[in-house]
């Protein structure tokens, strides 16, 4: 039988570098920028880490965290584990202090896509058999999330026209909050005809439908609940862990039958495991916000009805009633998610848990824009986050359940 | 006796109208079309599915030796027939031969073919006849070239059509040529090559044989004739003292002058509508003259329906964009691609997964019944089941010849290399099985789940320095 994390460990600080196009920052930068955020947020030095976890996808080995912020000869693992990397190294350093083996540990994710040249990620492929192209013929992510929309129009009879604007409605709302916060890539607001007659990427996806690749790096200060409590008494309180789960499919959605590409298991099996762990018996009524993978409108749409969020079948009138918008009854991507805010890979995650801890401080407002209404929301006391490293057929899930004390 | 047991044919599903190449250049006329092969084809991707067609019905395990022919074979050092006999799932102890380099490759190799089989050395043999030959975009050549394909199935037992004789004159008539490294097909002034060649040596090589069997003009019920072009076909025709009845259409108005496929495609159509008992004089031309007179069995109204002329005639698509047909030729520099074409081919990578990949091979688990398909990039070869978790408990299951139906689609324009957009497709196979394979030959707009494909070889994706084969699936349109 499986132990929980619950209000095991606790986050004293956190940090999260500007994410965009970051032509000014190099990698060693944007770690830099995040970890001392997180250093000064919990109000202690660099020499006080003793171990750290990095994730990435464009590093290599403990070192990438090592050399720039000159860490002194402690233990640094790196993890990889695509769009999941980043929650995946906060998890394990988790672990490393729930088992009672460090105090003080650092969990960072960053990755620095810009100097490659191209838009979007392109296609890393090793040279490999003749087939392999083929087995890669996917394509990029875009065509590989379009599936999903294909056949979640097909099944739940949604005309091409309800289904695009269902997804539109989501990328609409991303962009309003995302438009709201300083360190978003993207802070336009976008209005639903520029969206919905934006040029195709892959169809039925067009450009508003697909997030933005950016330059980022996110960290947290991970500690024992009594050190978390002392290092911000004073201050605002610290995020405790109530769950964090991990499930990796089989890889078998584009050879198995039974994948029926209008939801993702993987992320129904790690939701019902986190919401055990966390206690949570319906997360539609208790769970306050959450930030989740939204590579594409269409997957956060289905990521609503895999995390029970909305009905199966029936997310399009949570979407199209605004349930989801920072000021409904389940805000999602409350600082613009990866549509707006950016996704640099392996920060990601933590990225989305900054927004929590933010939120959960009631400090939102503290990266508010001037000028723009506040996207504080309203006593949160739970919130989720959700990764999604692959692609529909094939995926690595991160469902992480963090809130108050004693929620 | 030894004679042709099986025939099938490939016409490219896209036709160029040569108006519209005529448009294209500011210059008048141009009648008919020709078929384009697509930009992922090449004469070993249509000399198997001109194969494919020919063998419907028939194990490809009987095959003792695949004979390639073409002068347009992709690869000048490496068999190109071994890619050919690997996708079509023949035997290892296959003896395949490339016939390269002269317009009569096709016959030459349905010749020594008939003498091998003649001969006992070998029992079934499968000749493979494709070509693309290129001409220079605004010449004449450009619009009469075609792309297209034939195959036959020869043998000494249940023939549809067997052999009588044949006749062959060399002639080094160089009216057409192509040296080491040049794209485009040279030729001297068409008069000579017409006059002093085309005009005189097949007549001369018709009536050598016709003297050697006693047979006589009257006795042939169609003609089939390499064509240059529609009227010279005609004159030549008429020379050798065929009535226009007996001459079979030369495909040079609604597919082009396919080279060295073109003589064998026109026989083709020819026994689609034979009957028990009818002759056929099949005549090539280049470089010399081949003259093959074959007689219809009774076995031919029992072989089953193919494809062949007829039915691709009807399976087409226009291509509606001289400047496509210049972008799948690679005729003109194209503006670089916003993202970098990926990686090389391993050639070892390739030669471990060529008994699994190139016949497009999966697996049945012989404990709960499963077929599945494994394609990781890496690799094809399945170890644990992905239903009962079964551990190396497997037969071989071949996916190549089943049809599948669409579950979900994308039409991806941004990763879909020079051609976009690529429609990426998940298929589920009759009897079960699944994978993911771009779709071709099909119009964005008719694509739906549900719709109905079939497998077809193709190359995937350009690799620097070699060409990269696999399976794609396009629409069933018959």
């Amino acid at each position: 039988m499986p132990g929980s994390i619950k209000d095991r460990v606790a986050v004293a600080g956190m940090g999260c570098s500007k994410f965009g196009e970051r032509w000014d920052a190099s990698l060693d930068d944007l770690i830099v920028e995040a970890a001392y955020e997180a250093f000064e947020d919990a109000g202690i030095e660099p020499k006080d880490i003793q171990a750290a976890w990095l994730g990435t996808t464009t590093g290599s080995t403990g070192m990438t965290l090592s050399e720039p912020l000159r860490l002194q000869y402690i233990p640094i693992t790196r993890v990889e584990n695509a769009c999941a990397t980043a929650s995946d190294a906060f998890r394990n350093a988790c672990y490393a202090v729930a088992a009672g083996i460090y105090d003080i540990v650092l969990a960072l994710g960053v990755d620095k896509f810009k100097d490659s040249g191209i838009s979007g990620l392109g296609d890393g492929s090793i040279p490999g058999p003749g087939h392999g192209m083929m087995a890669g013929a996917a394509g990029p992510p875009p065509a590989q999330f379009a599936m999903l929309a294909t056949t979640y129009f097909h099944r739940y009879g949604l005309t091409y026209e309800e289904g695009k604007h269902m997804i539109a409605r989501v990328s609409w709302k991303s962009h309003v909050n995302g438009a709201r916060h300083k360190k978003a890539h993207f802070q336009r607001e976008v209005d639903m005809d520029t969206i919905l007659n934006a040029p195709i990427i892959a169809w039925p996806l067009g450009l508003f439908d697909c997030c933005g690749v950016s330059d980022g790096a996110a960290a947290a200060i991970i500690t024992t609940p009594t050190i978390a409590k002392s290092l911000r008494r004073g201050k605002e309180p610290p995020m405790f862990v109530k769950a964090l789960q991990i499930a990796m499919a089989p890889n078998d959605g584009n050879f198995n039958t039974k994948f029926d590409y209008t939801h993702v298991e993987a992320t129904v099996r790690a939701a019902q495991a986190a919401y055990k762990e966390a206690g949570i018996t319906n997360p539609r009524e208790q769970i306050s916000m959450a930030e989740v993978h939204d590579c594409f409108s269409i997957t956060e749409a289905v990521t609503m009805e895999d995390l029970d969020f909305s009905a199966r079948g029936k997310v399009q009138r949570d979407i199209e009633d605004g349930f989801f918008d920072l000021d409904g009854k389940l805000p999602v991507q409350p600082d613009g998610g990866l549509k707006c805010f950016g996704h640099p890979i392996g920060a990601s995650g933590i990225r989305m848990l900054y927004e929590m801890y933010n939120q959960l401080q009631g400090r939102a407002d503290r990266m508010l824009i001037p000028g723009k209404p506040s996207r504080q929301i309203k006593n949160p006391t739970l919130g989720l986050t959700h990764n999604l490293g692959g692609a529909p057929a094939g995926c690595a899930i991160f469902v992480g359940i963090v809130g108050l004390e004693g929620v | 006796m030894t004679g042709i047991k099986s025939f099938g044919a490939y016409i490219p599903y896209r036709r160029l109208s040569r108006q519209l190449i005529s448009a294209a250049w500011g210059t008048a006329g141009g009648r008919g079309e020709r078929a384009v092969a697509a930009i992922d084809e090449d004469s070993i991707t249509m000399a198997v599915a001109a194969s494919i067609d020919c063998l419907k019905g028939i194990d490809p395990k009987v095959i003792d030796a695949v004979f390639f022919a073409s002068t347009t074979a992709p690869y000048t050092e490496r068999l190109n027939a071994n890619i050919v006999a690997d996708a079509l799932d023949c035997r290892r102890d296959a003896r395949n031969t490339d016939f390269a380099n002269c317009l009569r490759a096709g016959t030459s190799a349905l010749l020594s073919a008939m003498d091998a089989v003649k001969a006992g050395s070998l029992k079934n043999v499968l000749v493979a006849i494709a070509d693309m030959r290129m001409a220079g975009a605004g010449g004449e050549d450009e619009q009469i070239l075609g792309d297209g394909a034939a195959a036959f199935l020869v043998g000494d037992d249940d023939t549809i059509a067997e052999i009588e004789g044949s006749y062959t004159f060399s002639d080094d008539m160089v009216d057409y040529w192509r040296l080491e490294g040049d794209r485009f097909i040279r030729s001297w002034e068409d008069r000579f090559g017409r006059d002093a060649g085309y005009l005189v040596t097949p007549v001369e090589t018709v009536k050598s044989l016709f003297d050697k069997l006693h047979l006589t003009a009257r006795d042939i019920t169609k003609a089939c004739v390499y064509g240059i072009n529609t009227r010279t076909h005609a004159a030549l025709a008429r020379a050798m003292g065929f009535s226009p009845e007996q001459v079979q259409d030369p495909l040079l108005e609604k597919v082009g002058n396919t080279g060295a496929a073109l003589a064998p495609m026109i026989l083709v159509s020819a026994l689609e509508e034979a009957k028990p008992g009818d002759r056929f004089l099949l005549v090539d031309w280049g470089n010399g003259c081949d003259a093959v007179v074959l007689r219809a069995t009774e076995a031919i109204s029992k072989l089953g329906q193919r494809r062949g002329i007829k039915g691709h005639l009807k399976i087409r698509g226009e291509l509606d964009n001289y400047n496509k047909y210049l972008r799948w030729r690679e005729m003109v520099a194209l503006a670089p691609l916003s993202r970098p074409a990926g990686g090389a081919v391993s050639m070892a990578a390739e030669w471990r997964e060529r008994r699994l990949g190139l016949p497009l091979y999966g697996v049945k688990c012989l404990k709960c019944g499963t077929v599945q398909l494994y394609m990781k990039t890496s690799s094809m070869r399945a170890h644990v089941c992905l239903e009962c978790q079964a551990k190396d408990t497997f037969e071989p299951y071949r996916f190549a010849d089943r049809k599948g139906r669409v579950v979900s689609f994308s039409h991806d324009y941004l990763g879909g290399g020079i051609d976009p957009p690529a429609t990426r497709t998940v298929i589920d196979f009759e009897g079960g099985g699944r994978g993911l394979f771009d779709m071709v030959d099909r119009d964005p707009a008719e694509c739906k789940v549900g719709m109905e494909v079939e497998m077809t070889f193709r190359k995937v994706r350009a690799a620097p320095g070699s060409n990269v084969y696999f399976w794609k699936c396009k629409p069933v349109r018959d």
